[in-house]
């Protein structure tokens, strides 16, 4: 008990200590949080989702949070339908079986730029005759702008932006513009607009349901990418998926490699000397390049991956650092002792040699998570991430294929890499404070 | 390796004989590192090779394409498409069989492997399945000729400036330790957990798309400016982004580290020994300090030379830097196994020769390791 407090009090000597473990802890608790808001499938389903599932948003949209910091307002993106009431709608039927659809939306306008587009998803009910829709746009100055008449069929999209007799009718190439902007300056007008649906049926069973979806220039809390798809999501998996990758490639690594190392140095002879050419024909091996070739020529996936690096990772410089303390440790008496009471080679390899070694392998097992870490982030940048997992470096990967700076997109990098650099970061403070912790010959130096 | 044993009670042994004795105790040595080493090397280009065919399933790939390829060119051509249809099938059939000879891919892949093997430890490179320099040759050695100095020159410079310059600073670091500067340092020394090309995207939307002072990447402006002067401005401009991402990414643990190394030989007693005696600390520090610590200077000094020889993937990818690391990747790509072992061998080739030479170089600058001993 003394000696857990007497770590706390040294722990809590080192602000990086305590620093590094607030990031892992806040990183393990965003983990947690992404795996159960998002459930693993949901979040494959989304993320591999095309127009389909990200209609509703716009695309390189900047989190909406940056409206705080910018000097110019920009507009945010918004959806809503009359399923659910979010577009409030009133049917009343007609004489000999028609029926009228009247919603309206109001929304206030007070951004500097226009939005990206405006569309209209009519979903109708009928047998025969084609219900029929036409569209009013109310702007604040009081001017009442007809937009669009026609007859809907059971699925219907509406582009404003497309719509060649609107762009007619108000003498413009850009219909969206205009309809937010003064006629006579071509200067936006901020305030109150509304749209109004007005929608007749025909046939005593037709039905219309209408989706208003505004697609502003930012969208949430982490914006969006080239394919609409709301960046909070490789965000949020982008956590687990890194701390699984880095946390296992670690232990995996460094454990494989201390008991490898204790098994060569305790039965030596030809297991020491095979253990010893193969480190030096693994030096040999290009690292980076397998892990590449692997990832262009067998598989992706992150568990093939994974593997790989493990493999590769055991038999490095480490274990000859092992091997070297094992070599004084064997010589010990309490070895000696085991040894004379008839402890079993595999007894003292693992409850004698490996327990000691503990100390010295915790501080480098936390600071080499951040290399696998980014290891995984720098495949995904070469292009060879995990094909069905979200994750930080398959951010980096799109906005860089997007040509995210040179376009102005700084939001797309950013975000992936300052939650990559805080994760590394903060493991590297942690391990190296717990080096010194560890290890008090090097605190004094 | 055991030492020769020397007859220590005979005094009549003349010093002729012990000469030779360490003379041959240094060639057994020395040929039996230089078998094992040369083993290493043979095993691990072998495992090289058989991963970059991955067992012959790069084989498919390259004979679909060679199918497809051929196919579609006579299909296309309008003289195939004058053609009998029988014959038309009996040429697409030869073509594919003169592509896939071309290619190698008429001979089972275990001589192949076997005859990559042996001309890649003949360094005789071949040529190239798919890359071409930018003059046109598919000489291995020549496209890899045409793209180091590319990468020496990135690699040279950020790799020789952080060698010299972190061991410099350590030095003065050392010697005040437990100052601002040295708090300041190892406060600092975790940001080397970040990788050079991670600082790179940092860099280039600062430098490049924020401020508009230096270009995104590349090696020089296109189109290459004619005059050398010129020239010489273009390539330095875009030789700053990178330089600098590869420095910052090890600059501070680099100086830790070596601080704390010289910080272990100066509390040796026999620095404080000398300290005693009053000598000057420049003196304390060259010949109490820094000698001891020569072997693993030089031995950094060895692997940072091999480093320049392997460039830096992901770096050169990222600025679009026209060197080795970014060629190396783009091969694997096009399925390029001449290049991937190619580059694979020399490297090889560079790390066994620094670990044996290593060996030597200590015992010459450290009179208490022997050669074998």
């Amino acid at each position: 008990m003394t000696a857990l407090k007497n770590l706390m009090q040294k722990f809590l000597y080192y602000p990086s200590a305590v620093f590094g473990s607030f990031v892992v802890l806040l990183l393990v608790l965003l983990a947690v949080y992404a795996m159960m808001k998002i459930p693993y499938r949901e979040a494959i389903r989304l993320w591999r989702g095309g127009e389909e599932a990200w209609y509703q948003n716009p695309k390189f949209a900047a989190p909406a949070w940056i409206n705080y910091f910018s000097s110019t307002k920009y507009a945010e993106s918004f959806s809503v339908n009359t399923g659910d009431g979010s577009l409030p709608s009133d049917f009343t039927p007609g004489a000999e079986g028609t029926g009228t659809l009247l919603a309206n939306y109001t929304f206030d306008f007070d951004a500097d730029t226009y939005p990206q587009d405006m569309i209209l998803y009519f979903t109708s009910r009928f047998t025969e005759k084609q219900p029929f829709i036409s569209l009013e746009w109310l702007t604040p100055d009081g001017r009442a702008v007809r937009i669009a008449n026609m007859a809907v069929g059971k699925e219907f999209t509406y582009r404003f932006a497309q719509d060649e007799k609107l762009k007619t009718r108000l003498k413009t190439d850009d219909s969206i513009a205009a309809l937010f902007s003064d006629p006579e300056t071509g200067s936006p007008i901020k305030g109150q607009y509304q749209l109004l649906v007005t929608g007749t049926t025909f046939e005593p069973d037709s039905r219309i349901d209408a989706e208003f979806v505004f697609h502003g220039q930012v969208y949430g809390l982490a914006g969006t990418d080239h394919a609409r798809r709301d960046l909070m999501i490789p965000l949020l998996w982008g956590a687990p998926v890194a701390l699984t990758f880095g946390l296992i490639a670690s232990l995996g690594s460094s454990v494989l490699t201390m008991i490898i190392a204790a098994l060569g140095t305790w039965y030596s002879g030809w297991i020491d000397e095979l253990i010893q050419r193969i480190t030096e024909v693994n030096l040999v091996l290009p690292f980076l390049s397998i892990l590449i070739m692997i990832g262009t020529f067998y598989s992706r996936s992150l568990w093939v991956i994974l593997g790989a690096t493990i493999a590769l990772s055991i038999f490095t410089g480490a274990i000859k650092g092992f091997r070297s303390i094992f070599l004084q440790v064997k010589e010990s008496m309490y070895i000696e002792a085991a040894r004379a009471y008839g402890a079993s080679g595999i007894r003292i390899v693992f409850f004698y040699l490996i327990p000691r070694m503990i100390p010295l392998l915790i501080p480098g097992l936390v600071s080499s998570v951040p290399a696998f870490v980014f290891l995984e982030a720098s495949l995904a940048v070469l292009g060879l991430g995990d094909p069905v997992l979200p994750t930080w470096g398959k951010i980096i990967q799109d906005a860089n294929m997007n040509g995210a700076l040179y376009r102005g997109y700084y939001y797309w990098i950013l975000e992936p890499t300052v939650l990559l650099m805080i994760t590394g970061l903060g493991f590297a403070m942690l391990g190296f404070a717990l080096d010194r912790i560890f290890n008090p010959k090097l605190r004094d130096a | 390796m055991t030492a020769i044993t020397q007859p220590t009670t005979e005094s009549f042994v003349s010093k002729k004989a012990t000469r030779y004795g360490s003379l041959f105790r240094i060639l057994r040595y020395a040929i039996g590192r230089l078998l094992t080493l040369f083993v290493s090397v043979i095993i691990g280009i072998y495992l090289t090779i058989v991963i970059a065919n991955m067992g012959g399933y790069v084989d498919e790939i390259m004979r679909g394409e060679i199918r497809d390829r051929v196919t579609q060119a006579i299909v296309n051509s309008p003289a195939g498409q004058a053609m009998d249809l029988e014959v038309r099938q009996q040429l697409i059939k030869d073509r594919i069989a003169s592509e896939e000879k071309r290619m190698g891919l008429n001979v089972p892949i275990a001589v192949r492997n076997a005859r990559y093997l042996a001309n890649a430890l003949t360094l005789n490179l071949g040529r190239a399945i798919n890359m071409t320099s930018d003059s046109g040759s598919k000489q291995v050695r020549l496209i890899l000729l045409e793209r180091l100095p590319a990468t020496l020159l990135l690699m040279g410079i950020s790799q020789l400036f952080l060698f010299f310059s972190s061991i410099l600073l350590a030095l003065n670091l050392s010697r005040k330790y437990g100052n601002f500067w040295d708090k300041l340092v190892v406060a600092l020394s975790p940001t080397s957990a970040v990788p050079p090309w991670f600082y790179g995207i940092f860099l280039i939307l600062i430098f490049a798309a924020l401020l508009k002072v230096l270009p995104f990447g590349g090696m020089v402006d296109s189109p290459p400016p004619s005059n050398p002067f010129d020239y010489s401005l273009s390539l330095l401009k875009h030789l700053i982004l990178p330089t600098v991402s590869l420095v910052l990414s090890s600059f501070f643990l680099s100086i830790y580290n070596y601080r704390t190394f010289f910080l272990i030989y100066s509390s040796e007693d026999y620095v404080d020994m000398a300290k005693a005696k009053g000598l000057p600390s420049r003196d304390v520090e060259r010949k109490y300090i820094l000698r001891p610590t020569l072997p693993n200077i030089i031995t950094n000094f060895a692997l940072l030379i091999i480093t320049l020889w392997t460039g830096a993937t992901i770096t050169e990818t990222v600025f679009l830097w026209p060197g080795l690391g970014r060629t190396l990747f783009q091969a694997i790509g096009l399925y390029d196994l001449p290049i991937i072992v190619g580059s694979t061998i020399i490297y090889a080739y560079l790390l066994a020769m620094t670990v044996f030479l290593l060996d030597f170089i200590y015992s010459l600058v450290d009179p208490r390791v022997k050669v074998g001993g």
